[in-house]
């Protein structure tokens, strides 16, 4: 439908005048338009990226140096695909204090009464992941790359493309568990941090879960992102054992699918 | 201030064709630890394309609500309305697409920049990418903002943060604007030049706003047509000049005694119309032509003996008329919450 205040008649009266006239915008551009303004903060302030990069920096600065080499390798080449995981879950589930914020501020309310749809707001705002994911990804290869890290590019390519699907789908429930938090968003930051560490711990991203009793290897049977994490290791070491890599997307894949079903449904209902 | 320019450059012409808003039966409850609690309760209302409404009342009488209601955020319990003519149940989209909505946050998210957060309202809106930019160059232009776009908004002024949610709002040319409590936080400078935005997006390009507020002087000021709510519903609906002149003005007279002031109360009681209550040598009346009555009033006691030592005329403001409704200071219900007052 058009609002048109105008005589359709009347010239324009200025040659710069703009044709406003709101439509219909159709749901890739509703979706890109959110995205573009998710990446907005990020592009005109990239330090807030590196920022988010101190924690994976002195995990690797301080706790790596603590691991004793494996049979197979340096403990650098065991330890950092854990570590790109772990940036992925903790980036992914801070980003719903983003919109906490919004919510605070009052531009959340303002898109909810936008004409851009409930889902785009959410799938734009998750998709927005996949930047953070990259550049991090990308600073942690190259910072260990010149130590006992050997680069297999291939594999560190496919490894982040498993990690996708994850990081968009936990960040899709971040946002979920943002809106549900509403104005009260020390609610977010309890149940996030109520979440992460165990996921963290049971993917055994920081110690091997080899020696581990039975209860916790059947939880970490049960942690999506160990199967992650294992495919993880096998990519960033240059090897592709089909099994390990299309379990750990699998599981990438039921992240995203869950992570963005509960998402849509908590956006569409959100006020 | 809205600079003529961009008035002149947007289009004036409008026609007048029934209610742009209509509502009825319009409910709203909500459930809080098992209490429901009423907070609209079975509002009819029509506003007539080109109105300026507002919606007066104290905090927690119904008017956000209502607000949230006719811009889709909340559902309503039961009831229908209709703005644009569109369902605000059954054709949510539709309705976004003709309002402009001033929220009582900031429309801009804090870490962002004015210039993309309007661009981003823009192209929400459908226009194309070459439409969206001229029009956010034309608004940033319009509310003075033009040297402030390329700043993250956290570093704005509120004035400034306000004119950049008012220029989201009129991103699409809205024939509706809704604003929620518009000039709350804002200091008085900011409040008057906010307020003469309004009345001229009101009085040039026939836009019509609704807005809520619990400051009397405002919807005094601004406002053709104040609708009062309390409790959920509505109490008074009408021109705020008409309103007051209903309650009458007050004329409060000294006497040199309190006999003298009995004496003159029971003359002044002949004023038709005319409510009179005597303290002491002191007497308060209320009449619709106060002001008029006045001088003879004066004279004619004077003559019988019981001579006004002190008068004063004051005209009824919209407190007075919200004191004669509910018997309660909207100024002294504004400042305390009054959820359970909805719920009672």
């Amino acid at each position: 439908m058009s609002i048109d205040l105008a005589p359709t008649a009347a010239p324009a009266p200025a040659a710069r005048r703009a044709r406003v006239d709101s439509r219909q915008v159709g749901l890739l551009a509703d979706i890109v338009n959110v995205l573009v303004r998710e990446l907005q903060p990020v592009l005109r302030q990239p330090a807030s990226v590196l920022f988010a990069m101190v924690q994976p920096l002195v995990f690797l600065g301080l706790f790596a140096p603590l691991l004793p080499d494996t049979p197979t390798g340096s403990a650098l080449q065991w330890f950092v695909p854990g570590i790109v995981s772990m940036t992925a879950l903790m980036s992914a589930s801070f980003t719903g204090a983003n919109l906490s914020e919004e919510i605070i501020s009052g531009s959340f309310e303002r898109l909810l009464v936008s004409p851009v749809r409930r889902s785009s707001l959410l799938i734009g705002k998750a998709l927005r992941e996949m930047v953070p994911l990259l550049l991090q990804t990308l600073i942690i290869v190259a910072v260990v790359t010149p130590f006992s890290f050997d680069l297999h590019l291939g594999g560190v390519v496919v490894g982040v493309l498993v990690l996708v699907p994850f990081s968009v789908g936990l960040g899709a429930l971040s946002l979920a568990l943002a809106v549900a938090a509403k104005e009260q968003s020390w609610v977010f930051w309890t149940v996030q941090q109520t979440v992460i560490f165990p996921l963290l711990l049971l993917a055994g991203v920081l110690l091997p879960l080899d020696g581990a009793p039975g209860w916790l290897r059947t939880a970490s049977d049960l942690n999506p992102l160990s199967y992650i994490v294992d495919a993880e290791r096998a990519l960033f070491a240059g090897s592709f054992p089909a099994d390990t890599v299309l379990s750990g997307f699998a599981a990438s894949l039921v992240v995203a699918a869950f992570g963005l079903w509960v998402g849509v449904r908590r956006m569409n209902r959100a006020s | 201030m809205l600079p003529s320019v961009v008035v002149m450059e947007m289009n004036t012409t409008h026609q007048a064709s029934g209610p742009v808003i209509r509502t009825a039966g319009l409910t709203r409850h909500f459930t809080r630890n098992k209490q429901t609690i009423e907070a609209v309760r079975g509002l009819d209302l029509e506003v007539a394309a080109g109105e300026l409404v507002a919606f007066l009342g104290p905090n927690g009488a119904g008017k956000s609500t209502t607000l949230r209601m006719l811009t889709t955020l909340i559902a309503p319990t039961a009831g229908t309305a209709t703005v644009a003519g569109f369902d605000v149940v059954r054709d949510r989209a539709a309705v976004r697409r003709s309002i402009g909505y001033v929220g009582q946050g900031n429309a801009a998210g804090h870490q962002y920049r004015g210039r993309d957060e309007i661009m981003c309202q823009a192209r929400a809106h459908g226009l194309s990418r070459r439409d969206a930019r001229t029009r956010t160059e034309e608004l940033l232009e319009a509310f003075d903002l033009t040297e402030h776009a390329d700043r993250p908004v956290a570093q704005l002024s509120g004035g400034q943060r306000r004119r950049l949610d008012v220029a989201i709002g009129l991103v699409q040319e809205p024939p509706i604007l809704f604003l929620d409590e518009p000039s709350t936080g804002l200091d008085p400078q900011n409040r008057v030049n906010l307020q003469e935005q309004v009345r001229r997006l009101n009085a040039e390009l026939g836009t019509t706003i609704v807005l809520t507020t619990h400051y009397l002087e405002e919807a005094d000021a601004l406002a053709g047509r104040v609708i009062v709510i309390d409790h959920g519903q509505v109490i008074a609906d009408d021109r705020a000049a008409a309103l007051k002149s209903a309650l009458g003005d007050l004329v409060a007279m000294d006497f040199a005694s309190a006999d003298a002031a009995r004496a003159a109360a029971e003359r002044a009681d002949r004023i038709e119309g005319a409510q009179v209550s005597v303290t002491g040598s002191h007497v308060a009346l209320r009449a619709a032509f106060g002001r008029d009555a006045a001088p003879g009033l004066v004279a004619d006691l004077a003559a019988a003996g019981t001579p006004v030592t002190r008068i004063e005329v004051v005209g009824p403001t919209l407190d007075d008329v919200f004191l004669d409704l509910t018997g309660r200071s909207l100024r002294e219900t504004s400042t305390t919450t009054s959820t359970e007052g909805a719920a009672a």
